[in-house]
């Protein structure tokens, strides 16, 4: 694959050495991230007045429920984790050069595979245990899943845009006919799975209603990021990311790794599937497919791969998910309108770091 | 059983057939040319749903498909010159943006349908076909392949109309350079970012005729997230294809079978979830691809942004 994916090393700003510059560098980041999401919120509020809604409601509705509300900070921070597990899984292969676009299908396969064994091991063994497992048996099952593009890939040099997304158009039919036809729970008549009992699921953190997923998440994605930046093996997959011909004259073993490389990513794509499943839902509904994916992709890309960056953004897309739900039912505005911004956020995400780069190349020049 | 395997039924299902390759048909010749310039166009869902609703808007209010087929074109156009803007112009990463467009697009016709046309959900009238005199009197295939849309048989000429570009013109040869080797087709003097932008708006026109032709003839009316993924099949159409288009057209009537045997089993009262049928031509694209899985040919320079000067 030739597509551009230098992974940007420099980005890390925790690499700075010195206080003071680290501080300023911190500061014009968070300037950077904060005033294009400004301006992109005044964006949209065009679109809302146009079609009739007051913005500074909507926006109200949307920093209360979705931040500043006891109850919406909860639920924005439980909608963290699988989209923790989604961007720590997506930050391993982007910068191992691999475009892994089959994110969506590895989480169903893996929140239907936690779902169906979960209720069952529970009750055979302690709770612990079982829910380990099952997170055991949803990772293993989405690498499984991983393996033909990751072969195809490693030795037959097959595009691995084409091979994961049809494996993802897949892997949404799979899970659906698993569960109608297979891990169906007999005693409801709409097809879902059984439902893992909420005494059974994760613990709660604390008081709250915020899944001890979160912590898994975050655990997840710091270690992703440690063991991109820090270690012998997350170098050698950046090599291979940045140059894969070098990678092979510096007799690194790239097939192998480019089977890790899908396996870790998938294997955490499973992992965010059953912890929404353990965690959050305790079932799979039928055609349940939330498309994480698809908006975590982006946000991966704006935070140039970086883990701590990620986190960042991920709070910030589950702010505008869980506060945009809210005020979309009190204004009468559709959900839809999430989309618009988040895409509208993105768009002015990555134009300002246009601006940003070009301007301090300007500056250095 | 005997219903099932009667004339008519064949006929409708190939007619179904050919109504769901229509627009995969469009939306994956129209990302083989953006990949052959060298831009990802992850925004092609995007531009598909613009299409589709602009396109029926248009002939809902004006009462005529074609006024709505050129809207649906203009949609697609005035999403992709967004895309061209960002990714060719000033070289933002086309995933980001491409996959931003999409999710925009989703909201933003969705949002729209709901405050225009939700409380009535209005249906245009069937399409007017054109009849093929003596072909369309063949059994079976006559009815379902000769008595299609007049765009039908458009959007097949152009298979063929692109497959003479892309070899024997200039503008072809500009393209692929575009994709292969940008830097040498600015040394030969072509500017590489108006051949890609022309490459992008032309993806869009297509994508957005794609939808538009998914809204209102395949549909006969719009509703929100109705290309269903249809883009990304183009994406992974215009792939498969390698750059050669008539790959695209069989590819796009392979996929719509299957997507037509979906409706048709649904009709026919058998009881299979329609996921199982709809993994058909995945299924049978991923065996081929394990069995003959060869090297890629994607263009070289494809998902780089094309800088002057740069190393």
């Amino acid at each position: 694959m030739s597509i551009d994916t230098a992974p940007t090393v420099s980005a890390t700003a925790l690499d700075a050495t010195s206080g003071a510059a680290t501080r300023r560098d911190i500061l014009h980041r968070l300037l950077m991230t904060l005033g294009p999401i400004l301006a992109a919120l005044v964006i949209a509020g065009g679109i809302l007045l146009a079609v009739g809604v007051d913005p500074l409601a909507y926006y109200g509705y949307v920093l209360e429920k979705g931040l500043f509300s006891p109850l919406g900070i909860q639920q924005t921070l439980t909608r963290m984790a699988p989209l923790l597990f989604l961007a720590a899984g997506l930050i391993v292969a982007f910068r191992a050069g691999m475009w892994n676009l089959g994110g969506d299908g590895q989480f169903l396969l893996g929140a239907v595979t936690a779902a169906a064994s979960a209720p069952v091991f529970v009750q055979i063994m302690p709770a612990w245990l079982a829910l380990f497992c099952s997170f055991l048996i949803a990772m293993v099952v989405a690498m499984t899943w991983s393996l033909v593009p990751a072969l195809l890939r490693a030795y037959q040099g097959v595009n691995e845009i084409i091979t994961t997304l049809m494996m993802t158009f897949l892997g949404t039919s799979l899970a659906n006919v698993l569960v109608k036809l297979v891990f169906r729970d007999p005693g409801t008549t709409v097809p879902q799975t059984r439902t893992l009992p909420v005494e059974d699921r994760l613990p709660r953190l604390f008081e709250t209603t915020i899944t001890s997923g979160l912590l898994l998440g975050l655990a997840a994605i710091i270690i992703v990021h440690l063991v991109m930046t820090r270690t012998a093996f997350g170098l050698k997959l950046r090599i291979v990311g940045a140059n894969p011909r070098a990678a092979v004259h510096s007799g690194l073993g790239v097939p192998g790794l480019t089977i890790a490389v899908f396996a870790i990513s998938a294997g955490l794509a499973g992992l965010a599937g059953a912890v929404d499943i353990i965690g959050v839902q305790g079932n799979v509904r039928a055609d349940w497919n939330p498309a994480y994916g698809l908006a975590v992709i982006p946000a991966v890309f704006l935070a140039r791969m970086n883990g701590f960056a990620a986190i960042g953004f991920v709070f910030l897309l589950s702010v505008l998910s869980i506060g945009g739900e809210s005020a979309a039912r009190r204004l009468g505005v559709p959900n839809h309108f999430t989309l618009v911004l988040v895409s509208i956020v993105l768009i002015v995400l990555a134009l300002a770091e246009y601006v940003d780069h070009r301007y301090s190349q300007s500056r250095k020049a | 059983m005997t219903g099932l395997f009667s004339e008519v039924f064949l006929s409708a299902l190939l007619f179904g057939a050919v109504t769901a390759a229509i627009p995969l048909l469009l939306a994956g010749l129209g990302e083989q040319m953006s990949e052959k310039a060298g831009v990802l166009n992850i925004g092609i869902e995007g531009m598909m749903l613009a299409g589709a609703y602009l396109g029926f808007v248009g002939a809902f209010y004006s009462g005529s498909l074609w006024l709505g087929f050129f809207a649906g074109a203009a949609g697609g156009v005035a999403v992709a010159l967004v895309m061209a803007l960002l990714c060719v112009r000033i070289g933002l990463n086309q995933i980001v943006i491409g996959i931003a467009l999409t999710l925009g697009l989703e909201g933003l016709t969705a949002l729209l349908h709901h405050f225009q046309f939700s409380r009535s959900y209005p249906r245009l009238p069937a399409a007017e076909v054109t009849v093929i005199p003596l072909l369309s009197d063949i059994p079976v295939i006559g009815p379902a392949l000769f008595k299609q849309h007049l765009i039908v048989y458009l959007a097949v000429a152009l298979v063929f109309g692109m497959g003479y570009v892309y070899r024997r013109t200039q503008l072809g040869l500009n393209l692929q350079a575009a994709g292969d080797k940008p830097a040498a087709l600015d040394v030969a003097g072509i500017d590489v970012v108006r051949t890609r932008t022309v490459a992008v708006l032309t993806t869009g026109a297509l994508a957005g005729l794609g939808g538009a032709y998914l809204a209102n003839v395949g549909a006969g009316l719009f509703i929100p997230f109705i290309t269903n993924g249809a883009g990304f099949l183009g994406i992974v159409l215009a792939m498969l294809a390698r750059g050669r288009p008539i790959w695209v057209l069989f590819g796009a009537l392979l996929f719509g079978v299957c997507l037509s045997l979906t409706t048709a089993m649904q009709v026919a009262g058998i009881n299979i979830p329609t996921d199982i049928i709809q993994m058909l031509p995945f299924l049978a694209v991923m065996i081929m691809l394990v069995l003959f899985g060869r090297r890629a040919s994607l263009p070289a320079a494809l998902g780089i942004p094309y800088e002057r000067g740069a190393r």
